[in-house]
């Protein structure tokens, strides 16, 4: 698969500060990239390089192949996360203007509103001002302006901020359906229940550096732990907990289950397999629960931050 | 560049669409010609107050000529008690009483004249008084040294000088100051144009920031783009409301002089300065061949060099402040932050007008007048009243006004770039106390 974006060694500095040493990431064509890092690691600063609201110090950005160009902000379309209308401007007006300023005509603006309105269910709201719509209203507004011109690239900075649940899961499948039909989307977030719905690649930034990226099943794969979950019933459960805890790495675990039972997370080590270990419990208690713990983005991210943090 | 267009009439619309623009481009007239007809009136009526001053004169001099003219008239209270004509006086509520005491030599009775008055006199009618006493004791000396009234009468005679310039072509007084009165108002129109439109930049900067819509803007177009586009849209919705004022005044105006019957040149009178007053009451002083004269010299003013002059220091002027305006209002965050900004920039606006009237008019081609028209920042007002004179010989030296608009120029690239810089770093900043120095920081960033 070809990459759509190519950030090739970065950086900005802002007077003394640096805001991105030495960067480098590719967007996979198609996929669904989040970029996540801590406040004020430098995602926004990357993502307004993206844009060419900036420019980098030292490095190239390459869209498509080409290296960025002031034409290919008609394929990028950028929700940034500072964002709002103009509060006395109506809102047809309004996405008509903005939608002319990505280079569409007046026409084709006003058939894809059309489109975009009628799917959202918000044709009603054509002649109102933004000021008397809603937060959340008006947020919906937002996202159909920075799609409305069918971008290959999409940057979303927190997307769902300012969204009830409801509206949050249309835009979330929203998303996805412009993912599907061919879009590459950028997605800035820190909730990271939505990366792992969403991603397919992430890229974790830290104090201006770039500290861990790829598929997100890869880095899961690679930062899983050989741990498994464990609920056992026994009769004899301190005794059976001390023969586990001389042989594997063995912390108490917390998980909901109908049974009163033995709940552990035990950690494989010397070559032990998990078909090892459920034979070891089989053979001395019932299983009930037996799963392999899976890091969460959530974890990952306060490790490597964490790890990242300590070296430096 | 095919999204200028876009901005421009978007920031048109948006300002004249405003109900606030709406409401001012409404009243603005009608308020301006309100107060043009308060103070006709109340001028009018404080003058067709007329006072009434008794005399009592005991003296064998003053006799009659004490005269009633338009404003002042009195009533002789000959022969009555000076307490007695006093009282009266007072229950008569006249404006005072006027008391000559008995004397034989003039001048000893003309010091200890006296007038009793229930506040203090206004000082018009004192020294008309004052007028008649002086006239009066230097005519009775000079008839007692014996001179004839023939003479008598040739020394009122005003003489008024004549001045022509070296190659012997008539000057006519007064003149300069009508002219540097034009180009005084050229100057006055570029000022208060930038003062009021500059800050509708401002404030459409700060809502954009205010309203983050700017980001996304910015993410379509060049912040240059949007900058300027956003002064040339203002800008025009300026140029509207201008013209809009115009229209509407001249036609309320004729209206107004029509319904109360004066001329419309009697409500203009008020607003011109003393020395230009007395040189346009010499027209209405019934020279008819002067007022032509005065016509003439107008027409003589090279009106194409001063249009096209207006025109080039009006963009220019405007541009350069309307850019500073943007960067203040990338710069802050919300309109009350801009007040510290805001005195350095209306500085040399203000100076630029007053020395214009109180130098420029005096002497328009004196060093101070050829400083302030070559310092790009008070030159499109201070060179505006200089330029009536004409360019060239007796007027503003042509390398002046070369380099005066080369500066000029040359200044506006600067301030653009400068401006441009800064509001491109500002826009994108929230939370940020603004100062001098953080500003200066910006202009770093690439």
């Amino acid at each position: 698969m070809n990459n759509l974006l190519e950030v090739n060694s970065v950086s900005k500095k802002y007077g003394q500060f640096t805001a991105l040493d030495n960067v480098s990431l590719k967007v996979p064509e198609g996929n669904i990239f989040g970029l996540l890092g801590p406040n004020g690691a430098g995602k926004t600063t990357l993502i307004r390089i993206i844009n060419q609201i900036t420019y980098p110090d030292t490095g190239t950005v390459t869209f498509n192949g080409t290296p960025l160009q002031p034409g290919h902000i008609t394929q990028i379309g950028y929700l940034p996360e500072e964002r709002g209308l103009y509060k006395s401007m109506k809102v047809g007006e309004q996405a008509l203007y903005l939608a002319q300023l990505k280079g569409l005509s007046k026409k084709e603006a006003r058939e894809k509103l059309k489109y975009w309105f009628d799917r959202l269910e918000i044709g009603g709201w054509w002649n109102k001002k933004i000021q008397e719509l809603s937060k959340g209203m008006a947020q919906k507004i937002q996202f159909v302006v920075t799609v409305l011109h069918q971008p290959k690239l999409l940057i979303f900075d927190e997307p769902f901020s300012g969204f009830d649940p409801i509206n949050a899961n249309i835009i979330k499948d929203e998303i996805l359906h412009l993912r599907d039909q061919g879009a590459t989307v950028i997605f800035s977030t820190h909730r990271m229940e939505s990366v792992e719905e969403l991603c397919d690649d992430i890229a974790l930034i830290n104090k201006s550096k770039k500290i861990l990226d790829g598929k997100l099943v890869d880095i899961k794969r690679q930062y899983r732990s050989n741990t498994f979950e464990v609920g056992l019933d026994t009769e004899r459960k301190e005794e059976l907990q001390q023969q586990l805890q001389e042989r594997f790495t063995v912390s108490p675990a917390h998980f909901k289950s109908l049974a009163d039972e033995l709940k552990l997370r035990i950690q494989l080590q010397n070559g032990y397999s998990p078909n090892d270990l459920l034979e070891y419990l089989v053979s001395r208690s019932t299983v009930n629960h037996f799963v392999e713990v899976i890091p969460s983005v959530n974890d990952i991210f306060i490790q490597t931050v964490k790890d990242s943090d300590s070296h430096a | 560049m095919h999204k200028l267009p876009l901005i421009i009439k978007r920031e048109y619309l948006a300002k004249v669409r405003n109900r606030s623009f709406i409401v001012m481009t409404i009243l603005s007239p009608l308020l301006f010609v309100g107060m043009a007809a308060l103070v006709f009136f109340l001028t009018k009526a404080n003058n067709e107050e007329k006072k009434v001053m008794a005399i009592l004169n005991e003296s064998d001099f003053f006799q009659d000529q004490f005269r009633d003219d338009t404003s002042l008239s009195f009533v002789d209270f000959r022969g009555m008690p000076v307490e007695a004509a006093k009282d009266s006086a007072q229950h008569a509520a006249y404006y005072g009483l006027l008391y000559i005491p008995k004397g034989g030599d003039i001048e000893k009775v003309a010091n200890s004249i006296e007038l009793f008055c229930k506040e203090s006199p206004g000082l018009g009618t004192l020294s008309s008084v004052e007028n008649v006493i002086r006239n009066n004791v230097r005519e009775v000396k000079l008839r007692n040294f014996g001179v004839p009234d023939e003479v008598l009468g040739e020394l009122g005679k005003n003489y008024e000088i004549s001045v022509e310039n070296f190659t012997g072509e008539k000057k006519l007084r007064g003149i300069n100051e009508i002219k540097a009165f034009i180009g005084g108002g050229f100057g006055y129109l570029i000022m208060m144009f930038i003062i009021i439109y500059g800050a509708f930049v401002m404030r459409s900067v700060i809502e954009e920031k205010t309203s983050r819509i700017i980001e996304v803007i910015i993410s379509s177009v060049k912040p240059f783009q949007l900058m300027l586009g956003k002064i040339i849209g203002n800008s025009l919705a300026g140029i509207t409301q201008f013209v809009i004022w115009i229209i509407c005044g001249t036609i309320l105006l004729f209206l107004l002089a029509g319904f109360l019957g004066v001329s419309v040149g009697e409500l203009g009178g008020s607003r011109i300065p003393p020395e230009a007053a007395d040189a346009m009451s010499g027209i209405s002083g019934g020279m008819q061949e002067k007022a032509q004269l005065y016509l003439a010299e107008l027409l003589k003013i090279s009106w194409g060099i001063l249009l096209v002059s207006f025109v080039i220091y009006f963009v220019l002027g405007y541009l350069i402040y309307s850019s500073i305006y943007a960067a203040i209002g990338a710069a802050v965050d919300n309109e009350t932050d801009t007040q510290q900004f805001m005195f350095p920039v209306i500085l040399p606006l203000m100076l630029a007008i007053y020395v214009g009237f109180f130098s420029v008019f005096n002497n328009p081609h004196g060093p101070i007048a050829v400083g302030f028209s070559l310092f790009p920042l008070t030159s499109p007002i201070v060179m505006l009243m200089r330029l009536p004179g004409g360019i060239g010989a007796g007027g503003v030296p042509v390398w002046q006004f070369v380099t005066s608009i080369v500066l000029l120029i040359a200044t506006f690239l600067f301030i653009v770039w400068l401006a441009a810089k800064i509001y491109r770093v500002g826009i994108l900043m929230y939370g940020k106390k603004p100062s001098y120095k953080e500003m200066y920081r910006w202009l770093k960033y690439s």
